[in-house]
C-alpha cells in the first residue's frame, strides 16, 4: 500500500508538470487529491491493514498529500505568472503614436516678454502704473521739459487728434501723472508699460509699439542706483553673464542721460551680424529725472532725486527670440504665434 | 554730421586712430555711427596730363592718348569724351585698384595697347550726389596747375577718414568741426586751437557802404556783415571741394563753397548777397508784412506769412532769415561784390518758419538748435580770410556788427557735493575743475564749490545738473558703481485689474486661443464691413489728423474688426482654423479737444475647428466652443452668475445664433456667430464666432468669495432622465424647472445627450439628463430617488409638455 501511495505521488507529479493551464492543473488536483480522488480511494483500503501498520501508512499518505499540495501551489503560481505575462503582452500599444491633441493656445510674445519684465521689477518693489494712450501735449511733451518748438520734438514724429490732443509717443507721461498723484509722499517706484505711437513704418519701426517706463524717486536716489538696477534687470532678462554699458546721451526729461547697451545676446560680445560686429546691443534709454520734471510734478528737486528709464518691448522680444522683422509681431500669423 | 579726421587735426593733435577716436567719442556721448575711409580700396592712381589725343585706328568710339605721369608717358586708350589735350586727370596705372575693387592691367583695346585708365570721381569713391551732373558723367578733370605724377588721392584729399556722427539734438555745437574738435581735445587732454583769422584788407571800410537795421531784435539778436569787393567767381580749390563732398555737400563756386565751408567748420550758417543787387546797400531785418512774397534760391515762388523773419532791403524781402536766400540777390558769374551775412536768428522762429514752408536746410537745422552768438564775427572773418587767400576777392576793412544786447556768458555754480548726491560717486573738485576746463568752460574756485562760466557755444548748458552731466560723461559713466536704491522699502504689487489681466490671458490661452496684438487705429471702412447702420455709436470715432494712410486713420471703437482682419489674413495664407483673442483699449470720443474715454475690451474670434487626430474627431470652433471658453473663464474668475440672453437685433451678428451676456442686470458683452453679411463683406468663406466683453464689467463681477461646502458623508444616487420636448424650448428653462422640482436633494444636473431624427417626431428632440441626488444627513433610498425623478418628469410634462422616454 505504501508502494501504491508512492506510485500515485509520482504519477500525479508527472501530470502536474505537463499541465499547460490552470484549468488542467485543477483537473489534476480533483483527480488525485479531491474528495473522490485517487488518494482517497487508496486510503479507503486502510481498513484491511493491521493496527500497527495503519499509522505508518497514514503517515506516508499524509506525506504524499503534503508533497503534492506543495507541488500544486508552486506549479499554479508559475502558471499564473505565465498567464499574466501573456495578457500584458497582448495588451501592448504603440507608444510612439501621437497623443490626443489638447487645446493649446498661447500668449502673444510681446505680452509674454512684458510679464517677464514686470516680474523682475515687482521683485524689486516696483508697482505697475498705467496711463492714457491718448494724451495731452502737456503730459506727453511740456511737463517732460519739451516745450513747443523744441527741436528734440523731432525725435518723435507724432500723431495728432487735435492741436493739444495726441497719441502718446512714449510712456513717460505716466511718470508725471504718477508723481503728481504721489507728491509730496516718497518714495515713488513704478514701471509703466503700454502702447505708444509714432509716425514710422518699416522693418524696424511700427506706428504702434510697446514701451515699459521705469521711475524711482526718493531722497538720495543716484545715478549709481540706476546703473545697479538696470544691470540687475539685464542679468535677469538676458542671463547672469550679461554685461551692461552706459553711454552718455540726451533725453529732455533726464539729466544726466544714458543709453544702455548690453553685451550681445547672440555672440556674447565677440561681435556678430546682430550687433553689427560691435559686441553691444542698445536696449534702453535712461537717466536722472530732470529737476524741471520733478518740480512740475510737485517735488523739491534740491532734496529729491530720481531715475527713469524706458525700453521698447519689441526690441527686447526680437532679441530674445531672434525675430528679424518687427512687422511679424503685429501680423498675428498663427504659424508665428504658435512658436512661443 | 560727417566729420573729416584730417580737418579735425587742424584744431587738435590727434594721436589715436580714427576708429579708436570713434569709440572714445561714442562713450563720451558723441555717438559715431561709422567710420569711412575716403577713397577706400583705391591705390596707385596718379595725376597725369594728357599730351595728345589721336584717333583709334580700329574703333570710332575710342581714342588713343598719351599721358604724362611725370616719370614716363603712358599710352592709354579711352572712350571718354570730356577730355582735352592739356587736361590733368587721375590715372590708374598698371597694378592700380579702384573703389569698385577693379584691378587695372595692361590691356589691348581693339588691337591698341593701353597702359592704364583715366578715372571718374565715382571710380575714386566719390559720392556722385556730391558732384555736378557734368562731373559725375565723365573723367574727373583736375584744375590747371595741379601737380603731375603725384598720388591722386592726396591731391584730391581722398586720404582721409570720415566719422559719421549721430548727434543728439542738444549738441548743436557739434554740428561743426570745431565743436567736435573741442570734445576731442577734452577727451585726449590736448590743447584746442581756435582759428584766429587774419588777412589783408582794403582801405575802404564795410561800415558806411553797408547799412544794417534790425527792427525785430527779439528774432535777430546779432547781424554781422562783411563786404568783399573785386570778386572773381570760379571754382574752389580741390581740398575745399573734397571737404565739402566728404560732408555730403556739392561744390558750387568759390563764394558759395566758402560760406558752406565756414558753416561746416565753425557751425555758423552764412549767406552771400550780391552787393550790387542790394538796394542802397541797406539791410533791414524785420518780420514779414502781409502779402510779401519771395522767389527762393531753389526757384520756388513762396508766399510769406506775417510773423516770419525776413532779410529785406528797401524793395522788400531778399532772404528768409536762417532758412534760404532769395533769387533777386543771388551770387552769379557776374557778381563783382558780395555782402557776407553771419547772424544769430531766434531758434524757435527759424524752426517755425522752416516747418511752415517745408524747407529744412543745413542752415535752418543749425539755427533751430541754437548757434554760438559769440562766434558770428569770427565766422565772417574766417570767410573773408578764405576768399582773400584763394584770391577770389578783396575784403573791405572791418565789419558791420549789430547786436540787440551785450553778449554775456552765464555763470553757474557747481557743487562737488551735489554731484556726489546725484551720481552716487565722489568726483574730487580738482578732477571736476580739470574736466570743465578741458571742455572750454572757465572755472573759478568759490569755497570748495566752482563758479563755472558757460561759453556762448554751449547753449545746452544752463543748470548745475548740466555741468554734473558734463563732468560725469568725461569722468566716465563706467566709473560709477552699481548699487541699488536704499531707503523706505515698497511692496511691489499688481493692482487687481493687472492681476486679472494676467489670469484672463493664461486662462484663454489654456482654452486653445492665441493672443494677438493689433493696431489701435483702423480704416473707417471697417464699420461698413461690420454691417453697422449709419447712426451706430461705434461710428463716432476719434480721427487722426495726420495718419500714415487711411488704413490707420481712426481710433478703434471695437476690437472685432481687428480680429476679423487677423482671421482673414490667416485664412488667405491658408491657415484656416484658429481661435484668437485680444485685450486692448477702444476709444470713446468726448469731443476733439478732450481726451477720450479709454475702455479695455476683451474680444475673441474663431473659425474652423480645433485640431483633430487619429483618435479624436476635430471639435468645431463654434458658438458652443466659445461659450464653453467663457463659462470656464467665469468659473475661474469666480464671477457672479452670467446669463446668455438670445439676441437677434445686433447687425453684426447672426440673429439666431447670438446671445447678450448679462449679470445683475448689467450688460457684459455679446457672443455669437457673425452675420453672414459681415462674412461676405470680409470675403471670408467660413463661419466665424466671436465675443466682445467689457473688461471692467467682467472685473466688477469677478472674485466672488469661495465658500467651503463640506464633502458628502453619505453616498448619493445617480439617475438618468430622458424626455421629448419641442425643439424651440430654451434649455435654460428646462434646467431651471428640473432644479426647482428636484429641490434641495438634487445636487447636480447635467445634459449628456440631445437627439433628434429617427423615432423622434418632427420639431421635437430628446434630451437626456443625468441627475444626482444627495442628502447631507443620510443615505437616500432608491425609492426616494425614483420618486424625485418622477416628480421632475411630472414638472417637465406640466410646464413644457415633455414626454418621458424610456
Ligand atoms: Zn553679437
Amino acid at each position: 500500500m505504501k508502494d501504491k501511495l508512492h506510485e500515485l505521488g509520482e504519477q500525479a507529479r508527472g501530470k502536474m508538470a505537463e499541465a499547460g493551464s490552470l484549468e488542467e492543473l485543477n483537473e489534476i488536483r480533483v483527480r488525485f487529491l479531491g474528495k473522490k480522488g485517487e488518494l482517497t480511494r487508496i486510503l479507503r483500503g486502510m481498513g484491511s491493514l493491521s493496527a500497527e501498520e495503519r499509522p505508518r501508512v497514514g503517515q506516508v499518505a499524509n506525506e504524499v498529500r503534503a508533497a503534492l499540495e506543495e507541488e500544486l501551489a508552486v506549479r499554479s503560481a508559475s502558471l499564473k505568472e505565465l498567464v499574466r505575462e501573456q495578457k500584458l503582452r497582448s495588451e501592448g500599444i504603440d507608444v510612439t503614436l501621437p497623443g490626443s491633441p489638447g487645446q493649446r493656445g498661447g500668449i502673444h510674445p510681446l505680452n509674454a516678454v512684458l510679464e517677464e519684465i514686470q516680474d523682475i521689477f515687482l521683485g524689486l518693489g516696483y508697482s505697475i502704473a498705467e496711463g492714457p494712450e491718448i494724451e495731452t501735449d502737456y503730459y506727453n511733451f511740456e511737463a517732460l521739459n519739451l516745450p513747443k518748438d523744441h527741436p528734440a520734438r523731432d525725435m518723435q514724429d507724432t500723431f495728432f487728434i487735435s492741436g493739444e490732443i495726441l497719441l502718446r509717443t512714449q510712456t513717460s507721461p505716466v511718470q508725471v501723472r504718477t508723481m503728481e498723484k504721489t507728491a509730496p509722499e516718497l518714495p515713488v517706484k513704478i514701471i509703466a508699460p503700454g502702447k505708444v505711437y509714432r509716425r514710422d513704418d518699416d522693418a524696424t519701426h511700427s506706428p504702434m509699439f510697446n514701451q515699459v517706463e521705469g521711475l524711482a524717486v526718493d531722497r538720495r536716489i543716484t545715478f549709481s542706483d540706476l546703473k545697479g538696477t538696470l544691470a540687475h534687470f539685464a542679468r535677469e532678462m538676458f542671463g547672469g553673464k550679461t554685461i551692461t554699458r552706459f553711454r552718455p546721451s540726451y533725453f529732455p526729461f533726464t539729466e544726466p542721460s544714458a543709453e544702455v547697451d548690453v553685451s550681445c545676446v547672440m555672440c556674447g560680445g565677440k561681435g556678430c551680424r546682430v550687433c553689427s560686429h560691435t559686441g553691444w546691443l542698445e536696449i534702453l534709454g535712461s537717466g536722472m529725472v530732470h529737476p524741471r520734471v520733478l518740480e512740475v510734478s510737485g517735488y523739491n528737486s534740491e532734496d529729491v532725486t530720481g531715475f527713469a528709464f524706458g525700453m521698447g518691448i519689441e526690441r527686447i522680444a526680437m532679441l530674445k527670440y531672434g525675430i528679424d522683422d518687427m512687422r511679424l509681431l503685429f501680423e498675428n500669423d498663427l504659424r508665428f504665434l504658435r512658436q512661443f | 554730421m560727417k566729420v573729416s579726421y584730417k580737418w579735425l587735426q587742424e584744431f587738435v593733435n590727434i594721436d589715436i586712430s580714427p576708429r579708436e577716436l570713434a569709440d572714445r567719442l561714442t562713450l563720451a556721448g558723441i555717438t559715431v555711427e561709422g567710420v569711412k575711409e575716403t577713397g577706400e580700396g583705391v591705390s596707385k592712381v596718379i595725376t597725369g596730363q594728357i599730351d595728345s589725343i589721336s584717333r583709334h585706328p580700329n574703333a570710332d568710339k575710342l581714342v588713343v592718348t598719351s599721358v604724362n605721369i611725370g616719370t614716363e608717358k603712358l599710352q592709354i586708350v579711352t572712350a571718354a569724351t570730356n577730355v582735352r589735350e592739356g587736361d590733368i586727370i587721375p590715372v590708374a596705372v598698371e597694378g592700380a585698384k579702384l573703389a569698385s575693387g577693379l584691378a587695372i592691367k595692361r590691356a589691348k583695346l581693339r588691337g591698341v595697347e593701353s597702359r592704364g585708365m583715366m578715372c571718374s570721381g565715382q571710380e575714386l569713391g566719390i559720392d556722385p550726389k556730391t558732384m555736378s551732373a557734368e562731373q559725375a558723367s565723365g573723367i574727373m578733370i583736375l584744375p590747371p596747375g595741379a601737380r603731375i605724377g603725384e598720388d591722386a588721392k592726396e591731391i584730391l584729399g581722398l586720404d582721409d577718414y570720415i566719422l559719421e556722427l549721430d548727434l543728439t539734438p542738444n549738441r548743436g555745437d557739434c554740428l561743426s568741426i570745431i565743436g567736435v574738435a573741442r570734445e576731442v581735445a577734452a577727451l585726449l587732454g590736448k590743447p584746442f586751437r581756435l582759428p584766429q583769422p587774419s588777412f589783408g584788407e582794403l582801405d575802404e571800410k564795410t561800415e558806411g557802404q553797408v547799412k544794417v537795421d534790425i527792427l525785430d531784435r527779439d528774432l535777430c539778436r546779432r547781424f554781422v556783415g562783411r563786404l568783399i569787393k573785386n570778386v572773381r567767381i570760379g571754382s574752389s580749390p580741390l581740398w575745399m571741394q573734397q571737404r565739402l563732398r566728404a560732408a555730403g555737400m556739392r561744390p558750387i563756386n568759390n563764394i558759395v563753397d566758402v560760406t558752406n565751408y565756414v558753416m561746416l567748420e565753425l557751425g555758423q550758417p552764412m549767406h552771400a548777397f550780391d552787393y550790387n543787387l542790394l538796394q542802397d546797400g541797406h539791410i533791414i531785418v524785420r518780420r514779414v508784412r502781409e502779402g510779401e512774397k519771395i522767389i527762393t534760391l531753389d526757384g520756388a515762388a513762396r508766399d510769406l506769412t506775417p510773423g516770419m523773419l525776413a532779410i529785406t532791403d528797401p524793395s522788400g524781402p531778399i532772404a528768409i532769415a536762417g532758412v534760404m536766400g532769395g533769387q533777386s540777390t543771388e551770387v552769379t558769374d557776374k557778381t563783382e561784390s558780395i555782402l557776407l551775412e553771419s547772424a544769430f536768428f531766434n531758434p524757435v522762429s527759424v524752426r517755425r518758419t522752416s516747418k511752415a514752408l517745408g524747407l529744412r536746410s543745413e542752415a535752418s537745422l543749425r539755427f533751430e538748435k541754437g548757434i554760438d552768438i559769440g562766434g558770428c564775427a569770427r565766422a565772417a572773418d574766417r570767410a573773408a580770410q578764405l576768399i582773400v587767400e584763394m584770391g577770389s576777392g578783396e575784403a573791405s576793412a572791418g565789419r558791420v556788427d549789430r547786436t540787440s544786447e551785450t553778449i554775456t556768458e552765464r555763470v553757474v555754480q557747481f557743487r562737488p557735493s551735489r554731484a556726489s548726491y546725484v551720481l552716487g560717486v565722489d568726483i574730487p573738485g580738482e578732477t571736476a575743475r580739470d574736466i570743465l576746463t578741458s571742455l572750454q568752460f572757465k572755472v573759478q574756485d568759490a569755497n570748495g564749490d566752482l563758479l563755472v562760466t558757460i561759453p556762448t557755444h554751449r547753449v545746452d548748458v544752463s543748470l548745475e545738473v548740466d555741468l554734473i552731466e558734463e563732468v560725469a560723461r568725461m569722468y566716465g559713466y563706467d566709473k560709477a558703481p552699481e548699487t541699488l536704491p536704499f531707503g523706505k522699502s515698497t511692496g511691489g504689487m499688481k493692482t487687481i485689474e493687472q492681476a486679472y489681466t494676467t489670469r484672463v490671458r493664461s486662462q484663454l490661452a489654456a482654452s486653445g486661443l492665441f493672443e494677438v496684438m493689433t493696431y489701435s487705429f483702423v480704416h473707417p471702412r471697417v464699420f461698413d464691413l461690420m454691417n453697422l447702420p449709419a447712426g451706430s455709436p461705434y461710428r463716432n470715432t476719434l480721427n487722426i489728423q495726420n495718419p500714415l494712410s487711411e488704413e490707420h486713420s481712426v481710433m478703434r471703437t471695437m476690437l472685432l474688426p481687428c480680429l476679423m482682419e487677423v482671421l482673414v489674413r490667416n485664412y488667405n495664407r491658408r491657415v484656416q482654423n484658429g481661435a484668437v483673442f485680444e485685450m486692448g483699449r477702444v476709444f470713446v470720443t468726448r469731443g476733439l479737444d478732450t481726451q477720450p474715454e479709454e475702455k479695455t475690451i476683451l474680444a475673441a474670434a474663431a473659425m474652423g475647428c480645433a485640431p483633430g487626430s487619429w483618435n479624436l474627431a476635430p471639435a468645431a470652433f463654434d458658438y458652443y466652443y466659445l461659450k464653453g471658453v467663457l463659462e470656464n473663464l467665469f468659473s475661474a474668475l469666480r464671477t457672479a452668475p452670467v446669463t446668455f440672453r438670445p439676441e437677434s437685433a445686433d447687425p453684426s451678428f447672426h440673429p439666431g445664433r447670438t446671445a447678450v451676456l448679462e449679470a445683475d442686470g448689467v450688460r457684459l458683452g455679446i457672443l455669437g456667430e457673425l452675420h453672414p453679411d459681415v462674412l461676405e463683406k470680409y470675403e471670408l468663406p467660413v463661419k466665424v464666432t466671436a465675443f466682445e466683453l467689457d473688461f471692467n464689467q467682467l472685473l466688477a463681477l469677478s472674485g466672488q468669495p469661495a465658500d467651503f461646502i463640506p464633502l458628502p458623508k453619505y453616498p448619493g444616487i445617480e439617475r438618468d432622465l430622458a424626455v421629448l420636448v419641442k425643439k424651440d424650448i430654451p434649455a435654460e428653462g428646462i434646467f431651471a424647472a428640473i432644479r426647482e422640482a428636484g429641490g434641495k436633494l438634487l445636487s447636480d444636473v447635467s445634459l449628456f445627450d440631445i437627439y433628434s431624427g429617427e423615432q423622434v417626431p418632427d420639431g421635437m428632440q430628446s434630451m437626456a439628463f443625468s441627475l444626482k441626488f444627495q442628502a447631507v444627513d443620510r443615505t437616500l433610498t432608491d425609492a426616494e430617488a425614483v420618486e424625485m425623478t418622477n416628480a421632475i418628469a411630472g414638472a417637465l410634462a406640466g410646464k413644457f409638455g415633455a414626454e418621458l422616454r424610456s
